[in-house]
């Protein structure tokens, strides 16, 4: 500056700004992003190279195997065998074999399932679909009819197609059979009816017992009772499908059955016992806790054994349980445990003012819950609801030990069959298989974390 | 019962007021839940009564004393075909309890690392993590098993080839054979010294504590304490070597037999198989734990120790850990249980944990459901009660104490 | 009988099976319109389903016999696939009608269990498979080997008896399942696996080379396996019994899928009685006269049901030996229809 001042009295003034410099070659583009992100230190550095060779050993192997040597068609064995082993294959190969899982993966979506019926669990899958899908979108319209649909309609349609429907009832109090004699069907439905006038009889005796309005209580049981027999009467209806008992069904078809019966089950009875938890009734709230720890405490395989071995010793002589069946029963109750914690960090999660508020208003409990606290805890416990769901639905690989098919199982056998035994068979297929697995949970897991991104937002405002 | 109480009370609008009473309705329905489930219990029991009747079966606990007659092959206490059912009952739970033990801490220890990975700074690394716990976490457990045991312990040289692991023994696919300790009549001293230096250490942090508390001056306890339990034995380890004329201590390697490796400590496969699946599908969980407690702890936190002059080594011991602790422990309690929990898929791969060989393998040569899966159920669920005891203990004892 | 009102409530739906498995499990099976049979999750020549779902083995087509006589229609036969550890369960809760699965019939089964074995419909005993390069020719050189086997199966404590007796150390790795079994025998995991024989057999077809290996001479024990009936239904129990004889009786008779028809002509009392064409013995155990022969002519008599499915002409290979006639110097005999 002072040199300037020098030549000039003049204070020199700049006319124009200086043009943009790039920054320095270092601080910018792909060798800046390199020095910050993966060597902004001596440790960093060599952070980055040791997670460099730990992917180089595991990633390249794994595509070689599955893509770069892999066999993509061939009719049996040979095509995935080496020499040695009789096949065609160079020695020393190894690759997967494609052409396996093609060959099987009807039967990995349907097990056993007969192939000339397979359209039903086509159609069961599609409405599966349709209804989920509008109800995960949270602008879709209309969710109260999704939710009646998802709850009661699909159930109802989807046992009567996938098992043909056709079921017959005995008479369960006695006084049927011997009125209706041998007819099975007549004999259940004078007990059915016996039931029911029982049930309103009570009704009625309660509500003159309290003085409230007869016709509400009647009313209820009637509709109840109505709901059922309608039920009843679609299952027990001859539609003219094939009767495909449960012992045929398997794969995918075996792991969904499972997974939705099980959260299907279990929200309800979780919802129950985490009430029962918080409830003022000391019995009451013990129930709940022994049923919940002590679900919690075992581990699933021992509730598996005890629903395979054991529940046919608990009911009584004559009477036996499907074995599918068995193993929902066990997978539901041993989740509804699980799922009544997520729902009690919900409720616990509630302003205590929201409790007091719907009290203050004169709310009955189960009004009060119903209006008041339940939406909102279960609003909150979306994402702990996913993940339960997350959990059943990986856990569901646990029921190939007491041997049915599920989707694993129906993999592993698969490897039984001589005509695609190669070394590399069980590798490709269980690679098959954490592949599969992996979308559903990954998805699942990202659906839930949209939730609560959603929530969250919704309560920052 | 449902249906009765989903009846809006009426108050007031005559009646009989006594049922209207809101106690009085809590009482009647717990009774009713009392008599609902002694009923269903009783009918339970009813049932399997006839049932085990009809099959000829005397339900007792007295077949636990007979001979077993089938052999286990990992047994961490003596075992023999005559043993009875009360053995092969502790050689299960202790399995378990080993697979179980060193598995939490391979998942503890994988987890962190990964947590704090997914963390990092550094964009490969944390991108690295981020996989690591999106695949494992997304994949069952059991087929994870498979995976290694099935699949990946498969690349191992067969039974008589072996990888030599120079010092460490042997490797191939019937498992490891490590060099088993032997110890010289000199080995007494060394663990006496080790046991020494651990006691004189404690003396000293104590009163290193007492005297920064006074005086404000530090003591290098660490160094100290390292050079008391790790330096001293090793001297004493030489001189008993020099005295006694005969290594304190051995290793016995495994050798070449008929058919493989014989000798040595034996890990088998079943059990690496297991271990491993277990501690990487748990360590993706453990890992977003300790994410999410490092991030709970806020970071003004950090900011406000560098401004009192606490250096990061110091801040990072004395202000993070311990505020994330608190958000970490409990989820954390909770894996380590489902980590044990999920240990009897050892079923699935045979090895001989306490369901694969007690609720297995002993009723299925039995028949008797009842007893065996009861007992069973039963020694999870202590061990779950214990555990849930434990936490709830160590909650207390870190929970924020608002003043 | 009283029908509880459980199943109702929790499961209309699929126990539907609820109905009596004590009494009459003849006009069960006729009411509902199918056998049910348990077999093998998988085990070629006895029972193992294709890629299709479709069942086939010694064991299928004995059920088939069965189904066969009952209803004069093979198909009328279904399969529940069950492990080791199940099958009785399964049995004694009638969730099956009848077990025809490779089970080994011991007096404690017979007695403790409630169960009956109606027959055998082949005899085994315990072997031993090992690598032909492990250069072992007798299992008396196994002393120190590693051995693979199934879990809860009558195997596992020969295996303990064998060795002790032989005063030799070994190694055991028990599965559940018996695919899991032979992957880990063929991986390497064990020197030697043993089952009963025909298991062995079978099995081999499964490893990646069957050629390098070997089936040692020894046959540790006995194994009669055979069809098995719940205690307290004798007419059932005559059912599958005499379906089972039925079927060895025409072999004997020379009476076979093709002739079957044919035979009915013939002058021999014996086949006559067999074939329903003199007397009434199908009616005496609740069936039509015909049943022998619409068992026969749906698997063929017991020598072709043999042959089909594991005989020296199939991939298992496997002799007749034990299971020749006692015509031919095997014990396979059954009492005359008479």
């Amino acid at each position: 500056m002072s040199d300037i001042q020098a030549e000039s009295d003049l204070t020199y003034v700049r006319e124009e700004m200086l043009a943009e410099a790039p920054p320095p070659v270092r601080d910018k583009g792909a060798v800046a992003w390199l020095r910050k992100n993966l060597f902004s230190s001596w440790l960093n550095g060599a952070m980055t190279v040791l997670a460099l060779y730990v992917i180089w050993v595991i990633v390249p192997p794994l595509l070689n195997f599955a893509f770069f040597d892999a066999v993509w068609e061939g009719a049996s064995r040979e095509a995935c065998a080496t020499q040695q082993q009789g096949g065609v294959q160079p020695n020393g190969w190894f690759g997967a074999c494609w052409p396996y899982i093609g060959d099987y993966f009807a039967q990995f979506v349907y097990g056993r399932y007969p192939i000339d019926q397979r359209w039903r669990v086509d159609i069961v899958f599609a409405l599966f679909v349709i209804g989920l899908v509008p109800l995960l979108i949270p602008s879709a319209p209309a969710k109260g009819p999704n939710i009646v649909y998802m709850a009661v309609i699909f159930p109802v349609v989807a046992l009567l197609l996938l098992s043909g429907g056709d079921f017959e009832y005995g008479s369960f109090i006695g006084i049927g059979e011997a009125l209706a004699s041998a007819a099975y069907d007549a004999g259940f439905w004078i007990d059915y009816a016996l039931l029911a006038l029982v049930f309103l009889g009570l009704a009625f005796a309660w509500a003159k017992a309290t003085g409230a309005h007869a016709l509400e209580p009647i009313k209820l049981v009637l509709v109840i009772m109505a709901a059922l027999a309608v039920l009843l009467f679609l299952l027990g209806f001859d539609f003219g499908l094939e009767s495909v008992p449960t012992s045929v069904w398997g794969g995918l078809l075996v792991t969904l059955v499972i997974a939705v019966t099980g959260i299907a089950a279990s929200l309800p009875l979780g919802i129950l016992l985490a009430l029962g938890r918080r409830s003022d009734m000391p019995i009451v709230r013990f129930v709940c806790v022994v049923f919940i720890e002590f679900w919690r405490g075992v581990p699933l395989i021992t509730v598996l054994f005890m629903s395979s071995v054991m529940l046919p010793l608990f009911l009584p002589e004559g009477v036996s349980f499907d074995k599918l069946l068995r193993a929902l029963i066990g997978v539901a109750l041993f989740s509804a445990a699980y799922m009544a914690e997520v729902v009690r960090g919900g409720l616990q999660a509630i302003p205590k003012g929201q409790y007091e508020g719907a009290d203050a208003v004169g709310l009955a409990y189960w009004q009060k819950m119903r209006l008041i606290i339940l939406p909102q805890a279960l609003t909150l416990v979306i994402p702990g609801i996913v993940n339960t769901f997350i959990g059943l639905f990986k856990d569901t690989t646990l029921v190939l030990i007491i041997g049915l098919f599920d989707f694993l199982g129906q993999i592993q056998s698969s490897f039984t069959d001589p005509s695609w035994a190669t070394p590399v068979q069980a590798v490709t297929a269980y690679l098959f298989a954490a592949f599969v697995y992996w979308v559903f949970c990954f998805a699942m897991s990202r659906y839930s974390i949209f939730t609560e991104n959603r929530l969250r937002a919704g309560h920052q405002r | 019962m449902a249906v009765q109480d989903a009846l809006p009370g009426r108050v007031g609008s005559g009646g009989n007021a006594v049922l209207n009473d809101q106690r009085v309705r809590g009482v009647i329905f717990q009774v009713l839940l009392i008599v609902a489930i002694v009923s269903f219990a009783w009918w339970i029991i009813h049932n399997t009564a006839v049932n085990l009747r009809a099959q000829g079966i005397e339900f007792g606990f007295d077949i636990m004393l007979d001979s077993a007659g089938f052999q286990i092959n990992q047994t961490l206490i003596d075992y023999q075909e005559t043993s009875s059912y009360v053995r092969v009952y502790f050689v299960g739970l202790f399995n378990t309890l080993l697979v179980s033990l060193i598995g939490i801490i391979m998942a503890t220890i994988i987890g962190f690392v990964v947590g704090i990975a997914r963390l990092s700074n550094n964009w490969i690394v944390a991108k690295a993590a981020y996989v690591y716990i999106e695949v494992l976490r997304n994949i069952p457990l059991l087929l994870q098993i498979f995976i290694w045991y099935f699949a990946v312990l498969r690349l191992l040289p067969p039974k008589r080839e072996a990888i030599d692991l120079g010092p460490l023994g042997l490797l191939n696919i019937a498992g490891w054979y490590a060099p088993s300790p032997v110890f010289g009549p000199g080995f007494d001293f060394v663990v006496g010294a080790i046991l020494l230096g651990l006691a004189a250490s404690f003396l000293i942090r104590a009163w290193a504590r007492r005297r920064q508390m006074a005086t404000g001056e530090r003591f290098p306890v660490f160094w100290t304490a390292l050079a008391l339990v790790v330096a001293v034995p090793i001297v004493v380890y030489f001189l008993a070597d020099a005295l006694t004329k005969g290594a304190p201590l051995t290793m016995e390697y495994a050798t070449q037999g008929n058919f493989g490796p014989r000798g040595g400590t034996r890990i088998f496969p079943e059990f690496i198989g297991l271990l491993f699946a277990l501690s990487f599908y748990t360590a993706s969980f453990i890992a977003e734990i300790v994410r999410a407690g490092i991030l709970a702890v806020p970071h003004g936190q950090t900011e406000a120790s560098f401004s009192l002059g606490l250096r990061p080594g110091h801040t990072l011991r004395l202000v993070v850990i311990p505020q994330a602790l608190r958000v970490i422990i409990p989820p954390l309690t909770s894996q380590y249980l489902n980590l044990t929990k999920n240990s009897s898929l050892a079923v699935a791969i045979a090895y001989p944990d306490l369901v694969s060989v007690f609720a297995g393998t002993a009723l299925n040569q039995t028949g008797r459901a009842v007893e065996f899966i009861l007992i069973t159920m039963a020694t999870y669920l202590a061990i779950s009660l214990v555990t849930s005891a434990f936490m709830n203990w160590y909650n207390s004892r870190v929970a924020l104490v608002e003043r | 009988m009283k029908k509880p009102i459980l199943p109702l409530l929790a499961g209309a739906a699929f126990a539907l099976t609820a109905a009596s498995a004590s009494a009459a499990t003849l006009d069960d099976i006729k009411a509902k319109g199918t056998l049910q049979c348990g077999v093998s999750q998988g085990l070629p020549g006895f029972s193992n389903p294709d890629a299709q779902g479709n069942w086939s083995g010694i064991d299928v087509d004995t059920c088939k016999a069965i189904a066969a006589a009952v209803f004069g229609d093979a198909s009328k036969a279904a399969f529940t696939p069950l492990s080791a550890k199940e099958r009785f369960t399964a049995l004694q809760s009638g969730e099956v009608d009848v077990l025809t699965r490779n089970t080994t019939w011991t007096m404690t089964r017979d007695t403790d269990l409630g169960l009956n074995f109606t027959g055998v419909n082949y005899y085994d005993g315990q072997g031993f498979m090992v690598r032909k390069d492990l250069g072992v020719s007798s299992a008396l050189e196994l002393s120190g080997a590693s051995v693979c086997t199934n879990t809860g199966t009558t195997t596992e404590l020969n295996l303990a008896d064998y060795f002790r007796k032989s005063d030799m150390d070994y190694e055991v790795v028990a599965f559940e399942k018996a695919d899991e079994v032979v992957a880990a025998y063929d991986a390497g995991r064990c020197d030697v696996y043993t089952t009963d024989a025909s298991g062995l057999y079978a099995q081999r077809l499964k490893l990646a080379n069957p050629d390098d290996h070997m089936i040692l001479p020894e046959i540790i024990s006995k194994e009669p396996l055979g069809p098995v009936v719940r205690q307290g239904d004798d007419q059932w129990f005559n059912v599958v019994k005499w379906t089972l004889f039925a079927l060895v009786n025409a072999e004997e008779l020379g009476v076979n899928q093709e002739n079957v028809e044919e035979m009915k002509d013939s002058d021999n009392p014996a086949i006559k009685r067999l074939l329903g064409t003199e007397g009434s013995f199908g009616e005496s155990i609740g069936l039509s006269s015909d049943w022998a022969v619409s068992a026969i002519k749906a698997v063929g008599n017991y020598g072709e049901m043999f042959e089909r499915n594991v005989g020296p002409d199939t991939e298992l290979g496997i002799d007749r030996g034990l299971n020749r006639l006692w015509t031919d110097g095997g014990i396979q005999y059954a009492p005359p229809v008479r």
